[in-house]
């Protein structure tokens, strides 16, 4: 909640930042800043870069913000580390109350610290010094009764914190965390945690980078990152492909033919809304859960999308086009290759598009099930032991390759179909 | 005398009759017979939904009538060729290719050597004024431009008979004007047999030598004008044409013609 509404700030604050200091260097001589009406006219809506470049720098601010990241200027307050104590009061049998020091060091995680010597001299009485060490984010129970003088004989118990009374389930706040007695009677501290995660639910971004850094130096568990990832790629590349190879011409031939239509209109139709997740457990069953399965997965992801694409870019073709190429002399056959095979390339070059992003996403749960290599593979791997910054490198990765392939397509398009929205 | 008569084009009690999904039916041509000689330029008005396209779509052998036969030169037409070239009033080119392989297009479907169809669509360039433009995409030309470009890719498959729908109809009264003097120069040129449809009577008093006005409902032809206009025409300038003395009456009474069955149409209707 406090983090969506800091982003909310974030975004309201840098528009108006930025609009101030626009307003300075804007300058009032392009057609688009000569128009009134604005609101609602699409084409004055071009994603403005700065506006980018903020929201990904604010991302990276929040994520460094709450991890405690060395990286960002600002942070919200982390857990408490460093060296405290508190007083307790304890009576015994006989009535008597003596006090005792309890000597803390919080620790960060995994970095446990000898317990520290104290002093016994000066401490008299039945209640004795102690001393404890807990790591940040934990909590750590200290038993009094152990180290006092006679402890465990009936009567002994604890009345105060600090000079505050304390009785079973209530909590008493000291310098750096609390103070809570258990239903026995012993004591339990609690290191104040502050606001920000621990590493193990979200570590900093440099952890992530480094992890980054060194997983595609050393591998991860004896795959190199470059074999993971290409794996993925691979497996994408090729259920792609096959796709495209039976699901084009099939396209066209129920754009093109009565039969084909009518025979494949309700598998297509049928078999479009199942999202290609939910054929997993049946491939598994079908093809096993090694390469056969996933490429069938993503050969299956694909092929309804690419004969979709393929039908639609045949009935997108205008009929003065074929008319124009039969009374030019065009043959049935001039007129599939010349006419409606390039006709539908826009239509084929979008499904591939979306293809490519629905196979991407599926071949990374596909590896999530099961696999030996792969993008998937890992993070499912990494979280098995807690190993957030690879899971978090992982997620990453694979947005960007994603990013990545949509970019090429684009790309792609551009070059090979200059024409397309342009008829 | 056989021979001649065979020669040209021949329409022969052509009729059409769409059967609608409702169950009824538009009877958009009935008993239409015509004879053009070779070479002749015949220019065909009428009312909006008279069976104008439907009439050329049947020449070009896109439908089959439902009655009657389309002779040319001695064969029935029975569905495209190349022996009948088609303009259309847009969006006919091909999006995918230059301005040369769009004009190349009907000469490198038959097979024609490289190299010939190259010289073929200079020359054509050349005529049609796009010389600079064979590289470019025609999505990058003007609407004026687009249709001449599928002017000359017309003419590169050297048709018998040029059939254009509205060919002018989407281009600007100044480009339209330009276009209408291409027109008859390469008809002039060429000697081609033109079936031209059009809305605008002036276009039509200008280009046609023959002027044919169709009725509709049934659609049929309901009145054929020869012309003097389109051989005083060739060469000359077109604004001076309109200035001949049978120019401005001829139009009118067509206008009124067209004018009063748009009336009965819409009176029908109410
Ligand atoms: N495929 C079709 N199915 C049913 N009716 C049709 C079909 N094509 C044309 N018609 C009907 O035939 C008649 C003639 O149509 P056509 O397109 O030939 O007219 P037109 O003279 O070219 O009109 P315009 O000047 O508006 O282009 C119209 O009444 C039309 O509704
Ligand atoms: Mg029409």
């Amino acid at each position: 909640m406090l983090i969506l509404a800091i982003y909310i700030a974030i975004f309201v604050l840098a528009y108006f930042v930025y609009k101030l200091v626009a307003k300075r260097f804007e300058k009032k001589d392009g057609f688009t800043s000569r128009k009134t009406v604005t609101f609602g006219d699409e084409t004055t809506v071009t994603a403005n870069r700065a506006a980018s470049i903020i929201s990904v720098l604010s991302i990276f601010l929040i994520w460094g913000a709450f991890t405690g990241s060395k990286y960002t200027p600002i942070h919200v307050p982390g857990p408490f580390i460093g060296e405290t104590s508190f007083n307790y009061t304890a009576v015994n049998v006989t009535g008597n109350s003596d006090d005792a020091k309890v000597h803390i060091i919080v620790h960060p995680v995994n970095k446990a610290p000898d317990l520290p010597e104290i002093d016994p001299s000066g401490d008299s009485g039945f209640a004795r010094d102690d001393r404890i060490t807990v790591g940040a984010w934990r909590t750590q129970l200290f038993r009094a009764q152990n180290n006092d003088v006679s402890g465990k004989g009936e009567g002994y118990k604890i009345v105060a914190i600090d000079g505050q009374p304390i009785e079973p389930g209530k909590r008493v706040f000291i310098d750096g965390g609390s103070v809570r007695m258990t239903a026995k009677g012993s004591l339990s501290y609690e290191p104040s945690k502050g606001w920000q995660m621990e590493p193990i639910w979200l570590p900093a971004p440099e952890a992530v980078v480094s992890r980054l850094i060194e997983i595609s130096r050393d591998g991860y568990q004896n795959v190199t990152l470059m074999e993971n990832l290409g794996w993925s790629l691979y497996r994408v590349i090729l259920g792609f492909v096959l796709g495209g190879i039976v699901g084009i011409p099939l396209g066209y031939a129920m754009g093109l033919n009565d039969w084909f239509r009518g025979w494949f209109d309700p598998i297509v139709e049928f078999m479009r809304p199942v999202p290609p997740l939910a054929l997993i457990p049946l491939v598994i069953i079908w093809f096993g859960i090694w390469e056969q399965g996933k490429i069938s997965l993503l050969f299956l992801a694909s092929l309804w999308i690419m004969t979709i694409a393929a039908r639609a870019g045949v009935s997108g073709v205008n009929i003065t086009k074929v008319h124009a190429a039969y009374s030019l002399g065009a043959s049935k056959f001039q007129l599939l290759s010349k006419v409606i095979m390039p006709n539908s390339l826009p239509e084929i070059f979008t499904g591939a598009r979306v293809a490519m992003g629905v196979c991407w996403g599926t071949v990374v749960a596909a590896e999530l099930v099961a696999a030996e290599k792969g993008a998937g593979k890992m993070i499912i791997a990494a979280s098995k032991f807690q190993q957030t910054d690879i899971v978090i490198m992982g997620i990453i990765l694979i947005g960007i390759i994603g990013y990545g392939i949509d970019i090429l397509m684009r790309i792609a398009e551009k070059h090979l179909i200059p024409w397309k929205g342009r008829s | 005398m056989a021979k001649s008569q065979s020669e040209g084009l021949h329409l022969n009690d052509v009729s059409m009759t769409f059967s609608l999904p409702d169950g009824g039916s538009v009877e958009a041509l009935k008993n239409v017979s015509l004879d053009l000689k070779e070479g002749e330029l015949m220019a065909v008005l009428g009312p909006s939904g008279c069976g104008k396209t439907t009439l050329l779509n049947i020449v070009a052998g896109f439908l089959a009538p439902t009655g009657g036969t389309v002779m040319l030169n001695g064969h029935e037409v029975l569905g495209p060729h190349s022996e009948r070239g088609m303009v259309f009033q847009q969006g006919a080119l091909f999006e995918w290719m230059t301005v040369r392989k769009n004009v190349g297009f009907g000469p490198s479907m038959k097979g024609t050597p490289q190299a010939q169809i190259d010289k073929r669509v200079d020359e054509l360039l050349d005529i049609v004024g796009l010389h600079e433009f064979g590289e470019k995409a025609v999505y990058e030309l003007s609407g004026g431009m687009q249709q001449r470009v599928a002017l000359a890719r017309c003419l590169a498959n050297d048709p018998d008979v040029i059939l254009m729908d509205e060919p002018l109809g989407a281009l600007d009264a100044l480009t339209r004007e330009k276009m209408q003097g291409l027109v008859l120069k390469l008809w002039k040129e060429t000697g081609k047999t033109i079936v031209l449809i059009t809305h605008s009577v002036e276009e039509a008093l200008l280009l046609g030598e023959r002027l044919l006005v169709m009725a509709p409902r049934p659609g049929r032809i309901h009145k054929e004008y020869g012309l003097p206009f389109a051989d005083l025409s060739v060469g000359a300038d077109l604004r001076e044409i309109k200035k001949h003395k049978k120019f401005g009456p001829t139009r009118d009474e067509i206008l009124s013609m067209i004018w009063e069955m748009e009336e009965e149409i819409m009176g029908r209707k109410e």
